[in-house]
């Protein structure tokens, strides 16, 4: 799962983060006199706004180190190194990132730490590609443009199981099977099935198999292009009530004009050929209209 | 001001995986049966339902809307949400019994840890200017603060393994439990570190569960429990995010919540403690004596559900009460990197 964030840095890391572009680390001065690098907007303490930049070097002292034998996805070096936090000089707080040590034998508290810079800066905290080992100067400073905004892109992984209810859902899909679960308190059947009846929070263990055909309650024209859109607009998402189920499910409706389809309209399910169907929904391809005369509002009504 | 109690406490085991989805309903269903029957309760005695956990350990929007099927919303309820442990979402509850706008609360946590990263999931809850975009894990962060206690002289690998040891060795008698058993602290030392210099053992497991908590005031709480464990003092604090601006060998926000809430003189405390050097930190900073016993469950360390495991504490300490086996105790739960957030409960027995 992934989003680019994309967020405005305002005056303070605004200012950070441009001079990260131009090779060069800034603080701000606390409340208490305090040079804080990254630089806050307020002071921790006073809650006073802060506003003092103060120039300090790209060269520092490790305070504080782990050491990461395999890292993870995402961080600044894919090979082993330490999480440190590195007191530039200039600053009395501590900035965490990485120091590409090789080994954990050559980290100690008190080592000294320059930034090495990347060379494609964008005005981001990972303008310093991390921190090595050295007594020396890390490169000077070079012109760049301010930045005012920042990307934080974030991707993240996940394993969802199918779970007690799910699982015969999802394998009836496999074999063209219609699987809704029916509450054992008060009779409701859920298509898709859900791990408990919102009504009564009990599980909804008792199976039964619907035909793929029902009524739309309620429906949308959709006009607007939107990103990952699969066929061009206009088209139908209706909500389709099978004959035998409580809740109606949100599906495309094809093979009928948009200024035609109406509540109560009867629809069948039209379905891929069978060598593409897995454990999805994606399954039914789309409804139809069946042809069936509508059905009465009261038959629904209670299902909108 | 009217009294609060917790009544009622139940659990999930510690598992490191289920096969619900991550919105935590299988979990819930069975504990809230649990409580409630209990109690001698049904859903509709319940006043107010809170709830902690969070979309991106569930990795899907609004995990905590669908876990409300597992109460059966029907009739609409009064019901809350904290992004947080739901630890908060009990200080919630409780603030509506104080108010008196409602006489029962049922508050729960749920989290499904095994379903993402949980390390990369952990680095969400950072700066998302300067510190999030370099990925830094919650195990590299935590390693850090250790090291920096170890060369301060605040403690030794050897202490933070015996904190393993005795976790494992309390969590035998806690059949929900995750890990547990006799392990010697010589054992401990010889395994590897993971990110040094923590070995796996300094380490909360992954887990998988979800608790929930009952609050009833006043003579509801005599009436559905024989022994109340009173809330006498209900406190959170929280430090500066900018973890590199204080000195992380200390918690300032864990000091004043424990001295707001009254921590002196309690005899049991459950301490949220993910790492075993910050076990040793919170005794500290609680000022928690060699005479209190500290997490006899076995405290997350023998068992960590997210979002669930700080409720958890204040519901195992809240057990001692019920019991009759102390008449003071403290739940302590954390929430942020390097305990930068702390709540503190303490609870008392009256005859």
């Amino acid at each position: 799962m992934g989003f680019d964030y994309t967020r405005s840095l305002g005056p303070t890391l605004g200012r950070f983060l441009s001079d990260l572009r131009r090779r060069k680390v800034t603080g701000i001065r606390g409340s208490d006199g305090r040079v804080h690098v990254p630089p806050l907007e307020y002071d921790p303490v006073t809650a006073e706004r802060l506003s003092e930049f103060v120039d300090v070097a790209s060269t520092g002292v490790v305070r504080g180190w782990s050491w990461i034998p395999e890292p993870l996805e995402g961080q600044p070096l894919d090979r082993p190194f330490a999480w440190a936090l590195i007191q530039v000089d200039g600053a009395d707080t501590s900035l965490l990132h990485a120091v590409d040590a090789g080994s954990p034998d050559r980290m100690s508290t008190g080592t000294r730490v320059r930034a090495r810079w990347r060379s494609d800066r964008a005005g981001a905290i990972t303008d310093i590609e991390c921190f090595e080992i050295s007594d020396e100067p890390a490169d000077p400073p070079v012109e760049a443009d301010d930045v005012t905004m920042v990307i934080t892109p974030v991707n993240l992984h996940y394993t969802h199981s199918a779970s007690p209810t799910e699982d015969p859902f999802l394998r009836g899909l496999m074999e063209g099977r219609l699987i809704a679960q029916r509450c054992p308190a008060c009779e409701k059947v859920y298509f898709p099935p859900r791990p408990a009846c919102p009504t009564d929070g009990v599980p909804t263990t008792d199976q039964i198999e619907l035909a793929d055909r029902g009524t739309v309650t309620t429906y949308c024209v959709v006009n607007v292009p939107f990103l990952g859109q699969r066929i061009p607009p206009p088209y139908v998402s209706a909500y389709v009530l099978l004959d035998g189920a409580d809740i109606p499910f949100l599906h495309l409706l094809l093979g009928v004009a948009p200024e035609d389809v109406r509540m109560g309209m009867r629809v069948e399910a039209v379905w891929k050929p069978r060598e593409e169907w897995g454990p999805t929904m994606q399954n039914i391809d789309h409804f139809k209209p069946s042809g069936e005369p509508d059905a009465p509002f009261d038959s629904y009504s209670q299902h909108l | 001001m009217r009294d609060v109690a917790v009544v009622g406490f139940a659990q999930t085991p510690c598992v490191r995986e289920t096969d619900g989805t991550t919105n935590g309903v299988e979990m819930l269903v069975p504990i809230f049966h649990e409580v409630l029957g209990g109690l001698g309760l049904s859903k509709t005695d319940i006043g107010f339902w809170c709830s902690g956990s969070s979309d991106y350990l569930a990795g899907r929007a609004f995990s905590f809307v669908s876990a409300v099927d597992a109460i059966g919303a029907f009739p609409p309820i009064m019901e809350s949400h904290v992004e947080m442990d739901a630890a908060w979402a009990l200080y919630e509850a409780w603030v509506k019994l104080l108010c008196g706008e409602v006489d029962t609360a049922l508050v729960y946590g749920f989290g499904k840890s095994s379903a993402g990263e949980l390390r990369r999931v952990m680095a969400m809850q950072l700066d998302p200017y300067v510190v999030t975009p370099l990925w830094p894990d919650s195990l590299g962060l935590a390693g850090i603060q250790a090291r920096m206690g170890i060369e301060a002289g605040l403690w030794d690998e050897q202490s933070m393994a015996a904190v393993a040891a005795r976790s494992r060795a309390a969590a035998v008698s806690n059949p929900l439990a995750q890990l547990s058993g006799s392990v010697e602290v010589s054992e401990l030392l010889a395994s590897p570190y993971v990110v040094s210099p923590l070995r796996r053992h300094d380490c909360a497991p992954i887990t998988d569960g979800a608790a929930t908590i009952v609050l009833a005031a006043g003579d509801r709480a005599r009436e559905l429990c024989e022994r109340p464990a009173w809330i006498t003092g209900f406190e959170h604090r929280v430090d500066s995010p900018s973890f590199g601006a204080r000195d992380v060998l200390t918690s300032p926000s864990a000091v004043a919540a424990g001295k707001a809430a009254g921590a002196d003189g309690v005899e049991v405390a459950e301490l949220h403690a993910p790492f075993t050097h910050q076990e040793i930190l919170l005794r500290q900073a609680l000022g928690l004596g060699d005479d209190v016993v500290v997490n006899p469950s076995g405290g997350v360390l023998a068992g960590n559900p997210m979002f669930a495991a700080g409720l958890a504490r204040i519901g195992e300490a809240a057990r001692r009460v019920h019991d009759g086996s102390a008449s003071k105790v403290l739940g302590h739960a954390t929430s942020g990197p390097l305990l930068q957030q702390n709540l503190v409960c303490v609870m008392e027995g009256r005859e």
